[in-house]
């Protein structure tokens, strides 16, 4: 099917109808919209008329393939929703399966979560940190990012044996105890970690030609963040202070003493310093959790949804039935619907489930930040430059696989 | 249920003759697709719900009156509360209003319902296809959408096999 203007002459001005203005196309290909994003620009000379966002180069019907799998396998494919997030991922999920079936998660598995969801926020900023400083032109700042990330994937190889896609969680616990040797790897990273943001923000906070590029650019009102369904450091950054942590806890977080850091310019310098911000408030949260953490089981001990250890295989009778069942059929949850919602670095997180009573998802529907958070981008890139259009995608910091499923 | 969320579900309930369908911590109201609107409107207006969160559907084929069910993810950050709303939708026509005149961010969520369901919005600013190419036959997630592969034949009686996913010409 051909493309031409006709679709889109209601989403472009008049000017354009008229061949007063350029319609160019930015994207898919191009490196600083950070993945796959397509954006089709009204142009007036360099300032930005209209932005029409084309989404879903990135499509890879996880909702539609999770509804062909058990509980269990299809917990595999959440990791590949936000790949920046795969801990969190997990969690939403294993959090609307454990609401469904009641089920108990021990407290050290929690506070495991909660200390590896930390973790992964920090790493996802970092990157987020290090691809907008290089879009703004600091190439530094982006290896500086990835040294530091690079030590908390090294983290996530220790306990799970993958860099990315750990599906380490899993829905009653977690896959199995992490080793001795990662209270101390993440302890030394508590206390690098502080003094590196520093030297970021040593970089970053007071250079003139970032603050050039950055205040005053892409600002938002609260009203609009809100309405357009903003979350996160973009809805934060603006003066809400909406934290799903605080208003929502789940997973142990009401345990936890951290502020929830808020700005209220609303700019993409606003938005830079809420997530810095961010960061030091994590590694708070790691340090707590690292001094409390408990002792004592991983997963729960509900048979009927978690596979039983290897140990008791060779002697228990009903061990084995229940190996067997749960990995062949897999368990099946109790009829009825659920919404859990977590805070992943990029907003609200949400996984609906909806079960018929058998053994697979009958509906999985995944709500994601950068999904509504991408949907504000017209309204932040009228009237700026196109060369500022690479801050503003850089700012509301999507991940292409989040929005595009 | 939270004691914020009593008198909004009341409220409703008499208004709107809204049945309450609660699981868990997990409150949400059936109404009707002529209805949803007006609810909407009061929901924002009145009580305080100044997000949504999310707009999908279920599609429970092969039943088809009705065959899906619309679900809106409405949340109140003064009140801290959540409500699900649920739609019923026939399969013959799907259609509904668009409430994108109240909250802005269902634009997308309702393009992508289309997309994916092939549930029309009337009144809708733009509804095209979000996700799918433009020139997409067929609505991906509704249930009689094979997931596009072809299962080895373990039988050949052909009752079974009938009931197994395959791709169409």
């Amino acid at each position: 099917m051909d493309l031409t203007l006709q679709m889109f002459k209601h989403l472009v001005s008049d000017r354009a109808l008229k061949g007063e203005t350029v319609l160019l196309n930015m994207g898919p290909q191009h490196p600083s919209t950070h993945g796959v994003l397509r954006l089709l620009l009204e142009l007036d000379g360099e300032i930005v008329v209209n932005c029409i966002p084309d989404i879903g180069f990135l499509h890879t019907g996880i909702e539609k393939n999770m509804e062909s799998k058990t509980y269990e396998k299809a917990a595999v494919m959440t990791d590949r929703l936000d790949y920046l997030n795969n801990i969190g991922n997990n969690l939403t999920y294993c959090l609307a399966i454990e609401k469904l079936a009641g089920l108990d998660v021990p407290p050290r598995a929690q506070t495991l979560r909660v200390l590896l969801a930390e973790l992964e926020r920090i790493a996802s900023h970092l990157v987020w940190l290090g691809t907008h400083a290089l879009d703004l032109g600091a190439m530094s700042v982006f290896l500086y990012c990835f040294r530091e990330r690079e030590k908390i994937l090294d983290v996530k190889e220790m306990v799970s044996g993958a860099r990315m896609m750990t599906t380490f969680l899993r829905p009653g616990g977690l896959w199995r105890d992490v080793p001795v040797e990662f209270e101390a790897a993440v302890r030394k990273l508590t206390e690098i970690l502080p003094g590196r943001i520093d030297e970021y923000e040593s970089l970053l906070t007071k250079n003139p030609l970032f603050l050039e590029r950055t205040r005053n650019i892409g600002v938002i009102s609260p009203e609009v963040a809100l309405h357009w369904g903003a979350t996160g450091p973009t809805l934060r950054g603006s003066g809400m202070a909406l934290d799903i942590r605080k208003s929502e806890p789940y997973s142990g977080y009401e345990q936890y003493d951290f502020n929830v850091p808020t700005q209220t310019a609303g700019d993409t310098f606003a938005r830079y310093q809420v997530r810095m911000q961010e960061m030091r408030e994590s590694v708070s949260i790691i340090k707590q959790a690292l001094n409390k953490l408990p002792y004592g089981p991983v997963r729960s001990n509900n048979r009927k949804y978690v596979p039983p250890p290897r140990s008791e295989l060779g002697h228990s009778m009903e061990a084995v039935i229940h190996h067997f069942k749960l990995w062949t059929e897999g368990f099946s949850l109790p009829k009825g619907s659920v919404f859990a919602v977590t805070e992943s670095p990029r907003g609200e997180l949400g996984c609906y489930l909806e079960s018929d009573g058998g053994p697979k998802p009958y509906r999985v529907y995944w709500r994601t930040p950068s999904f509504d958070n991408l949907q504000i981008l017209p309204m932040l890139a009228k009237g700026h430059l196109v060369a500022d259009l690479v801050a503003l995608i850089g700012t509301i910091d999507i991940v292409l696989g989040d929005v595009d499923r | 249920m939270n004691e914020l969320l009593q008198p909004v579900v009341q409220a409703l309930g008499e208004r709107f003759s809204a049945p309450l369908v609660e699981r868990l911590d997990q409150v949400s109201l059936n109404v009707k697709p002529e209805h949803i609107l007006e609810v909407c409107h009061v929901l924002r207006d009145e009580f305080g719900f100044e997000r949504l969160s999310a707009i999908s559907a279920v599609d429970y084929w092969p039943q088809l009156e009705p065959r899906f069910h619309v679900i809106y993810q409405l949340h109140s950050i003064s009140k801290n509360i959540r409500l699900g709303l649920r739609v019923p939708v026939n399969g013959s026509d799907p259609c509904l209003p668009t409430i994108e005149g109240i909250y802005p961010n269902a634009n997308w969520h309702e393009r992508e319902t289309w997309d994916m369901f092939g549930i029309r919005f009337e009144g809708h600013s733009d509804l095209r296809r979000l996700l799918m190419p433009e020139d997409w036959i067929g609505h991906p997630l509704r249930k009689d959408y094979p997931l596009g592969y072809e299962e080895v034949r373990f039988s050949f009686n052909p009752d079974v096999d009938k009931r197994k996913p395959h791709p169409k010409e």
